[in-house]
């Protein structure tokens, strides 16, 4: 049976692992509040893009000659995969969630007879995809504590525009945690390259279809549209995960500190349970000498 | 009748408004949206959007450029990065346009994407500093 100072100790302990685990959470609920509304302030952006696109995509439909980042390049081989985690961890399953997503998606392609490519953004998603695939390309780190700068995006997606004209890979797929909320993140995946082009629905019954003008022309206007889609994309998802990441860690944290309490009232329990069954040794060996004489 | 315009930025929606008339810096020249324009999708330029109410000028932001989509009933802004006119900093500006002018030299020039993207980023530049100094 343990003695009273080594439980002292050990209760000493896990209350000081508590605050540490009570300030992560505070810390992640106020860093999820702004990563959260970054990221809703980043929505409306993305919209608009997604419908101007696709009302450009559906006027160049079918001619030739399209751009490779809308139509491809007409092979689907070699599969280029983009896992974003966070840099750092302590949040419950967040970063292996996505490794468990890649690990899954990899065999898939592989069983096809696909080639895989991985270039990882962040920290921890590099770490153990280095430790488990041969094929990492290079590496991108999230870094930064005041939010992610959108030129960060563009960084990624000139590295990936640069494999891409290099023919390193033929399909891009973007692997993320969505935000559902605080306690839900969800592994989406989101084809980057060929772009999906959703079919044109008829949602607007107002009249005939809208022919726009173009200045300068399409293709020159698509040039410029389709590599910042490609950004808008990636800072979408780099933001959604950041948000998402502060949420796993505020739950998870949250679950932490419950445990220590928990873990606090078992050894002060025992703590007690033990000073009063030395008292009750002590009382009866006192009795039992004072009979004695 | 008012036209509904909508100006953003990657990392915000900046504007959401009724105006009577829009003027913004299109790919060749400036251009003016107003109520029954025909359907139009643009390169934007670096440079000055000024937002009309009657014919006053109301609100005026720089834009680094971007894509414009225009409707009969509204008019949308996608800017690279848009600031209000006065917040427009003259240093930051100077400091854009010696990058923009480094990039311009090492461009390949052979390149004809790389080129105009670098020289349209090099135009947008000077038209910062040039709005930022007054």
């Amino acid at each position: 049976m343990a003695s009273l100072k080594d439980l002292r100790g050990r209760i000493n302990s896990v209350k000081s692992t508590r605050k540490i685990t009570a300030a992560m959470k505070m810390v992640a609920a106020s860093k999820l509040r702004r990563a959260q509304s970054a990221a809703e302030a980043a929505r409306p952006y993305a919209q608009r893009m997604e419908g101007m696109l696709m009302r450009l995509a559906a006027n160049v439909a079918g001619r030739p000659g399209q751009p490779r980042l809308l139509a491809g390049n007409g092979r689907d081989q070699v599969h280029l995969i983009v896992p974003i985690t966070a840099d750092r961890g302590l949040a419950g399953a967040f970063n292996s969630s996505i490794g468990r997503q890649t690990r899954v998606l990899v065999r898939r392609l592989l069983a096809e007879g696909k080639t895989v490519k991985i270039l990882p953004v962040g920290r921890k998603g590099r770490d153990f995809l280095r430790r488990e695939f041969s094929d990492v390309q290079g590496d991108l780190l999230l870094g930064g504590r005041q939010g992610i700068p959108f030129t960060q995006a563009q960084e990624a997606a000139q590295q990936i525009m640069e494999l891409f004209d290099r023919g390193d890979f033929d399909v891009a797929t973007l692997l993320y945690n969505q935000f559902r909320s605080v306690i839900s993140q969800v592994p989406t995946e989101v084809q980057l390259i060929p772009l999906p082009v959703p079919e044109q629905k008829d949602e607007a019954p107002a009249g005939p279809k809208a022919q726009y003008e173009f200045e300068p022309d399409e293709e020159t206007i698509l040039s410029r549209l389709l590599p910042q889609n490609l950004a808008i994309q990636i800072y979408r998802a780099m933001l959604e995960s950041n948000a998402g990441f502060y949420g796993a860690q505020m739950t998870s944290m949250d679950n932490a500190t419950r445990n220590a309490g928990d873990m606090i009232n078992r050894l002060t329990l025992n703590y007690n349970r033990t000073r009063q069954a030395n008292i009750t040794r002590e009382l009866i060996e006192i009795i039992s000498g004072a009979e004695a004489l | 009748m008012p036209i509904q315009l909508e100006i953003v930025s990657p990392t915000r929606l900046l504007l959401t408004r009724d105006v009577d008339m829009v003027v913004m810096p299109a790919y060749e020249g400036d251009l003016a949206a107003m109520p029954q324009h025909a359907p139009m999708i643009t390169l934007l330029r670096g440079g000055v959007i000024s937002i009309y109410q009657g014919s006053n000028i109301t609100d005026r932001f720089f834009v680094d450029g971007g894509f414009a989509e225009i409707m009969p009933d509204r008019c949308t802004i996608l800017a690279d990065a848009a600031v209000p006119v006065g917040e427009l900093n003259l240093a930051g500006s100077q400091a854009r346009l010696k990058a923009a002018e480094e990039r311009w030299v090492e461009v390949d020039k052979m390149d004809n994407a790389a080129r105009d993207l670098a020289l349209d980023q090099l135009q947008s530049a000077r038209e910062a500093v040039r709005v930022a100094s007054g």
